[in-house]
């Protein structure tokens, strides 16, 4: 795994940074509608910084653990892309695209972060890993289906990763803080796009809701991965850098449990699937998405546009 | 709160999700759920007994840049309703910082001045330039004027 050249990255790093001198500083005196600043917002080029520079530096424990929720983004945003141009509506389009790289943005900055444990930069982890060294839970690999499906799937996700960011705002690691204060804000939106959606399908036609229901049962059985211990989550949980995943668990039974009430769905009761995303045991899926995302920067490795 | 899901109302109110205008289903009405208790102005033609399912009624969006200014036009977009149209409103037209607040208005409900009586309609303050305050000089002896 010796790819890419550092300088690349580093030439990487700093080009994002030229947005904010663009438009910034343009006063509130405008009124024209379409008027945009960057505004001010933690952004994984600044991780890069820190990390470069030696400013923050995680333990192998962070690292490990920052690895597993950056995959879990990275592949959702690969999964949520796929949607872009294909989705029911325009708006619809737009909406999941937006969510997909609010996910993508959150990769990056929890990728750049655990790559600083192993002078590996956030493109190296994504695009020269193989399968088994991929951390994601079962969930997030699993397949697009229709749009009910896919509206389950983030259901799911967007109430899991909003408890476990809310709570990782207090962790003793700065970084990982402040990359879930970021995070939870977009997260929040995803989940009410999920539920408003959930909502509406459940209490459309006869053909949405039985599509609802049918989403529902396909993804719940990766529910339970999301909530599993294990010695590392334990270990970091002491140290106050994590939160245990089963902690999250009574919150978001109540809060989905809130929401299929209002849809006059029920929680489903399917078994429980293996597992294995945090070992590196994945699905067959999993292959397949890798294969299309990495298959650019493999085949010209350095390569920048 | 306003009646249809305020999106800037922060995190926590997710949990309890409005649902004013949860009841009118994505798309036209079905047989089954024929109106119940719709709020929504843009109703899909009721009188019609197959309304077209693949449409999706059409709103204007006003997007309000900071405090202190008013709500500029900013586009439209299709939504199911108007608790969906905020949100469609704030991917399409707010994802570069650009707002603090969003009106969405059924396009139906704007009634807009006819553009081929423009002359009726809109030349005649042309030329009445005494309507301007520069039209008038300045009395003698009038302080702070």
């Amino acid at each position: 795994m010796t790819t890419p050249e550092q300088t690349e990255h580093t030439e990487e790093t700093t080009g994002h940074g030229d947005i904010s001198v663009g438009v910034a500083g343009s006063g509130d005196s405008s009124a024209s509608a379409t008027r945009i600043t960057p505004g001010n917002a933690l952004r994984p080029e600044d991780i890069a910084l820190e990390v470069r520079t030696g400013l923050v530096k995680p333990s192998e424990d962070v690292a490990e653990y920052a690895l597993r929720l950056g995959d879990d983004a990275l592949i959702l945003a690969q999964r949520l892309g796929h949607w872009i141009s294909r989705a029911p509506e325009l708006e619809e389009d737009v909406a999941l695209g937006n969510i997909a790289l609010d996910q993508l943005g959150h990769a990056r900055s929890f990728l750049t972060y655990a790559g600083g444990a192993w002078e590996k930069s956030e493109d190296e982890l994504a695009y020269f890993r193989r399968e088994h060294e991929f951390r994601s839970a079962h969930l997030f690999e699993q397949p697009n289906g229709d749009f009910a499906v896919t509206i389950a799937r983030q259901f799911v996700v967007s109430y899991y990763q909003f408890e476990l960011y809310r709570r990782l705002t207090e962790s003793t690691d700065a970084t990982l803080a402040a990359i879930a204060a970021k995070a939870v804000k977009e997260v929040d939106y995803h989940r009410d796009h999920s539920a408003q959606w959930i909502i509406r399908l459940a209490q459309g036609t006869e053909v949405s809701r039985e599509k609802m229901i049918h989403g529902l049962k396909l993804v719940w059985p990766y529910v339970a991965e999301l909530f599993a211990d294990d010695e590392l989550t334990t270990r970091l949980a002491d140290a106050g850098a994590a939160v245990e995943p089963s902690s999250l668990k009574a919150d978001f039974d109540r809060l989905t449990g809130e929401i299929l009430a209002e849809a006059e769905l029920e929680v489903p009761e399917t078994p429980a699937a293996p597992g294995g995303g945090r070992r590196g045991k994945h699905s067959e899926h999993l292959g397949y998405i890798l294969a299309e995302m990495q298959v650019l920067a493999r085949e010209h490795p350095g390569a920048s546009w | 709160m306003s009646p249809h899901g305020n999106p800037e109302v922060p995190a926590s109110s997710a949990g309890d999700v409005e649902s004013s205008a949860a009841k009118v289903p994505a798309g036209p009405a079905g047989p089954a759920s024929a109106d119940s208790g719709s709020t929504s102005s843009v109703s899909t033609s009721s009188t019609s007994p197959t309304p077209d399912r693949s449409v999706w009624p059409l709103w204007e969006v006003f997007v309000r840049s900071s405090r202190g200014l008013s709500h500029v036009h900013a586009g439209s977009l299709h939504a199911p309703d108007a608790a969906m149209a905020l949100r469609n409103a704030r991917d399409l037209y707010t994802r570069r910082n650009e707002g603090v607040s969003i009106w969405v208005v059924p396009a139906d409900a704007i009634a807009a001045s006819d553009p081929d009586a423009k002359g009726s309609f809109f030349e005649s303050p042309q030329g009445k330039d005494y309507r301007h305050a520069t039209y008038y000089t300045k009395s003698e002896g009038v302080k702070h004027l």
